[in-house]
């Protein structure tokens, strides 16, 4: 198999020899993974091929029993999820982690709010200021919300994407890991996010993308890393790849043909 | 996307902008609404005499359901304040009282007595915050629990009695002077004085004469203006809508969550400490039972105010309002000389139209927002 992939720089994320085992089962069998800036990598593989453990690895979620994750020269392996997040690694679940509850700019600065001082004693909170920092971000994203005093729940689908994007982007990710971002919306909804995944590539911020939907993964993916029983199965650029490859990889019939 | 944005930005009908509104507000109309049919039907409700006296009802509720409010925000519910409005009204009349037997001026004897009251009114909220937001026990049973465990220490305290036995004459008097007082007093025909009601008055005068802004009121003022601008204005109220909007959302985002869940209860024991002492300096005893009727009244206020039980969604003001629907339905139904059996049936019926009412105000806005 070729091996054009790999680019001559250092990766900004590299997983080596990772491998996780749950009892008796391996879910992660010495996985080598890279990922380098300005890269969308869709992790493609049939449920239980270890695509989610490797993401909660690198995420810190799971501790890896052998092997190292390096990102930006250093070792994470053993940091807690909250370490990695501050480091830049932002992981964005299916369930966005968004309060629904409130604006688009309290999301963005959940936990860590702008505060002004009301006469000079009272700390408040500067809605006015995290609301217009949001739509600054959400402007890069050439995402509009029409009212960004209205609450999440009001929002489609697509919008609350970008909201949980956004904020990723506000705290400077230098790496966003989607999990199946396209998977509960509308076709239209789907393109935007798909747009979305791309203006992340052309701010330089990698996106690894799990994903089920092959045309998802054909339109934005640079390189598809395709996962099978906790192995790397294969490496395909897009230019390489097409629907049938990536199958035949998933379910184990592709090494004959080589 | 772009097409339905645009449709959710657009005006609504005039139809649907007036169902919006009367969602929203229906609240404050029903308040408004209640006031003038027993005004109209009432022989003495449209008083100020009356108004005053349902607002200085309405303080102990609405002391519980500012704590309740932050409570069920969280999606939490806090049973025992109750028991708790008791236990420092309980622990105010004793400490005061043995102070003053002690020979200690009244003044500093009160001050004690308020700070010990309010300190161990504290210890419910710190027990129950800790099991709710540590050990993870539903609220429900855990503040169940201590239901039975404050009402036994507050009965404990008056060994078994209904209320704290011989307040001295001077304590008495002193206490009456704040609870039952004003800073303004309204004379009909006369005008305004300040502080002391007035005295020389023909006895038809005097009858009319009505405390214009009782002491509680402005106290229970004040608490109200505090915890809804912590609520509406500081980090502290956003994180408590983070936590029930989206608990993981908060957590991943960094929010102390089980801190601020032990802090929620303590705050809401810290009303109801308030409340136990207003009580105190109302009805000049302290009494186990004081807050026990008030427990269910606060829920339904906060309720009736339209927050959400399920979380993530409340207001002061609405808790406030929803203090004096109670006060004023009570009140209206004494005066109509409606058997007080009744209140309960009628307040029953407010509470379930108040939840039916939010989830059709949360349905249209749902609809609204996907058109």
């Amino acid at each position: 198999m070729s091996e054009q992939w790999k680019k001559p720089e250092d990766p900004i994320l590299e997983a080596r020899g990772v491998s996780k085992f749950f009892g008796g089962l391996t879910a992660l069998d010495a996985v080598d993974f890279q990922i380098w800036r300005g890269e969308v990598v869709a992790l493609l593989g049939d449920n239980g091929a270890g695509k989610s453990t490797l993401i909660k690895c690198i995420s810190g979620v799971y501790k890896p029993e052998q092997g190292e994750v390096v990102f930006a020269g250093r070792t994470i392996t053993h940091q807690p999820p909250a370490q990695i997040r501050d480091q830049g690694i932002e992981t964005i679940y299916q369930d966005l982690a968004l309060a629904e509850n409130l604006d688009v700019g309290a999301n963005v600065f959940l936990g860590k709010e702008k505060k002004t001082r009301l006469l000079g004693f009272i700390e408040v909170t500067d809605d006015d200021y995290m609301r217009k920092e949001a739509a600054k971000v959400l402007e890069r994203l050439e995402i509009h919300i029409p009212s960004l005093k209205q609450k999440l729940v009001n929002l489609s689908g697509g919008q609350r994407q970008a909201v949980a994007i956004a904020r990723a982007m506000y705290w400077n990710a230098q790496l966003v890991i989607m999990d199946e971002p396209t998977a509960a919306l509308g076709v239209p909804e789907q393109r935007k996010v798909l747009a979305l995944i791309r203006s992340l590539r052309e701010q330089g911020i990698p996106v690894i993308l799990i994903s089920h939907t092959m045309q998802d993964v054909m339109a934005v993916a640079d390189r598809m890393v395709i996962m099978r029983r906790g192995k790397v199965a294969a490496n395909l650029m897009r230019a390489e790849a097409n629907e049938e490859l990536i199958v035949k990889h998933m379910v184990g019939t592709a090494e004959a043909t080589f | 996307m772009a097409t339905r944005t645009a449709t959710a930005a657009q005006p609504a009908s005039a139809r649907d902008s007036l169902l919006d509104f009367l969602t929203r507000s229906w609240a404050y109309l029903f308040l408004l609404a209640m006031v003038i049919f027993f005004s109209a039907t009432g022989t003495g409700f449209f008083t100020v005499n009356n108004f005053s006296n349902i607002l200085v009802t309405s303080t102990l509720v609405a002391l519980m359901a500012i704590g309740q409010t932050y409570v069920v925000i969280t999606s939490g519910i806090d049973l025992s304040i109750g028991w708790t409005v008791g236990l420092a009204s309980v622990v105010a009349a004793r400490t005061m009282r043995d102070l003053a037997n002690g020979g200690m001026e009244i003044a500093p004897a009160m001050i004690i007595g308020i700070i010990v009251a309010l300190l161990v009114a504290l210890i419910p909220g710190i027990i129950n915050g800790l099991l709710i937001g540590r050990v993870r026990i539903p609220p429900f049973i855990a503040t169940l629990g201590m239901f039975g465990i404050v009402r036994g220490a507050a009965f404990l305290l008056t060994d078994g009695q209904q209320v704290v036995g011989q307040l001295p004459d001077t304590l008495r008097d002193v206490l009456r002077a704040i609870g039952s007082g004003s800073l303004v007093y309204f004379i009909p025909g006369q005008g305004i004085t300040w502080f002391a009601r007035p005295e020389g008055l023909p006895p038809e005068v005097i009858r009319g004469v009505a405390p214009l802004l009782p002491y509680p009121v402005i106290i229970t003022a004040v608490v109200v203006v505090i915890f809804a601008f912590i609520l509406g204005r500081m980090q502290f109220g956003r994180h408590t809508y983070a936590i029930g909007g989206n608990e993981d959302a908060a957590i991943r985002a960094g929010i102390n969550v089980k801190n601020h869940i032990v802090w929620i209860y303590v705050l809401s024991a810290f009303t109801a400490g308030i409340a136990g002492v207003l009580y105190l300096f109302r009805f000049t005893s302290g009494a186990p039972q004081a807050g026990e009727a008030a427990l269910l009244q606060s829920v339904a206020a906060v309720v009736i105010g339209g927050t959400n039980l399920f979380g993530g969604e409340g207001k002061i003001s609405g808790a406030v309002i929803g203090a004096l629907i109670i006060g004023v339905l009570q009140t209206g139904l004494v005066i109509l000389n409606v058997d007080a059996v009744w209140q309960f049936i009628v307040v029953g019926i407010v509470i379930i139209v108040a939840v039916l009412v939010n989830q059709a105000q949360a349905a249209l806005e749902r609809l609204k927002a996907n058109v």
